[in-house]
């Protein structure tokens, strides 16, 4: 085995999937095909359809939550399990396929080689990507222009779910200081106030092709308000509550 | 004050005070929980049976009319007592976060070590 397969074997993929039958499957299969050394892990959030059955048919490691908790908490319970049997690093992709897995070694890549804690994958350096909706773009504008205002260092993606972390990062996420409830910006300024590194790396992300969003509704205007509330009060904390132990 | 709303406003804190101890006493309200109604039936009481005191509060807080400054004082409680139960329900659910997490965890640890040793999950023990 050579050096670079024995490191990506110590890798977990975790994809937080809720109601995704129809994806998931195709989802696995594709992260196997460009990094087969990895573990790949599904947090079922309380499906409703056969998405556990799915992703455990596929070959991934299944947790099933007893009912729907969230996107949050469905990440931060596959950080608790990545945590638990001691996996160096992590890598954070979305059940849906928009985000395309062969971009897996290139987000992991400055991470294994310690120069960054935290590799956020950002559709916005990568030509191929989709556009997302106006809506979406000027709330990714706003929060792009503020993040990187607040930590001091361009960040083009701020909302990206598609990200690769070190032990450490993975640590400190399985504590309460991880906001659960759309961890996005607020969770960029809580790790550049713990001191870890944040890097951005190109990646692909194609438009969901259901047009499935888990920002329908008037859910946008709540993940506004939320997102800039949980920034204020971060902002607002003793550096003592983000010491990391 | 007039003599029948005396009454009455004693009559009603009296009751919260009676009615809460025997919540707790019977284990239907945890004493966590019942430290606001009273503290409140004991404030009211007070307050009805020292009218100056009362009369000296409406003015310190500009109210036109004592039982201006109790109907505030109750809808101060209230505010209070909703506050204390969103904070209890944001913990509550922190508890029931990790508990779900845990649960996950475990869930696939026990199916793994079942799996291991090749028992059938829904045979009788």
């Amino acid at each position: 085995m050579r050096s670079e397969e024995r490191d990506l074997a110590k890798v977990l993929v975790i994809i937080p999937a809720y109601n995704e039958a129809g994806n998931i499957g195709r989802v696995v299969a594709a992260i196997r095909r460009v990094v087969p050394e990895c573990d790949i892990l599904v947090v079922n959030d309380g499906s409703r359809d056969g998405t556990a059955a799915a992703a455990a048919g596929a070959g991934a490691i299944v947790l099933s939550h007893a009912f729907n908790m969230g996107y949050g908490v469905t990440i931060q319970t596959g950080y608790k399990f990545a945590h638990c049997h001691g996996y160096p690093y992590v890598v954070q992709i979305d059940a849906d396929g928009q985000h395309d897995p062969a971009f897996i070694p290139r987000l992991l890549a400055p991470v294994m080689a310690g120069d960054t804690d935290f590799a956020l994958g950002s559709r916005f350096l990568e030509e191929e990507s989709y556009r997302p909706s106006f809506s979406r773009r000027l709330g990714i504008l706003f929060f792009r222009k503020l993040v990187t205002h607040l930590i001091g260092r361009s960040v083009t993606d701020p909302t990206s779910g598609y990200q690769a972390f070190n032990r450490e990062v993975l640590r400190f996420f399985t504590t309460d200081v991880f906001p659960c409830d759309y961890p996005d910006a607020d969770m960029l300024i809580t790790l550049n106030l713990a001191g870890f590194r944040i890097r951005e790396v190109p990646v692909r992300m194609y438009a969901n092709p259901t047009g499935k969003t888990m920002h329908s509704g008037t859910k946008p205007l709540y993940y506004m308000f939320k997102m800039c509330l949980s920034i204020f009060v971060t902002l607002l904390r003793n550096r003592k509550f983000f010491r990391r132990t | 004050m007039p003599f029948k709303q005396q009454v009455f406003a004693l009559l009603v804190s009296l009751l919260v005070f009676v009615f809460t101890i025997e919540m707790v006493r019977q284990k239907r309200l945890r004493e966590e929980y019942s430290v606001l109604w009273l503290f409140t039936s004991c404030i009211m009481f007070v307050l009805v049976i020292k009218y100056d005191w009362l009369v000296t509060l409406t003015n310190l807080i500009g109210a036109a009319l004592p039982t201006s400054t109790l109907f505030t004082g109750s809808i101060v409680f209230l505010v209070l007592l909703g506050v204390q139960f969103s904070i209890k329900i944001s913990r509550l659910s922190d508890q029931v976060k990790d508990l779900v997490q845990e649960n996950a965890i475990l869930r696939h640890q026990f199916e793994k070590i079942v799996k291991a040793q090749g028992t059938d999950l829904d045979s009788k023990p």
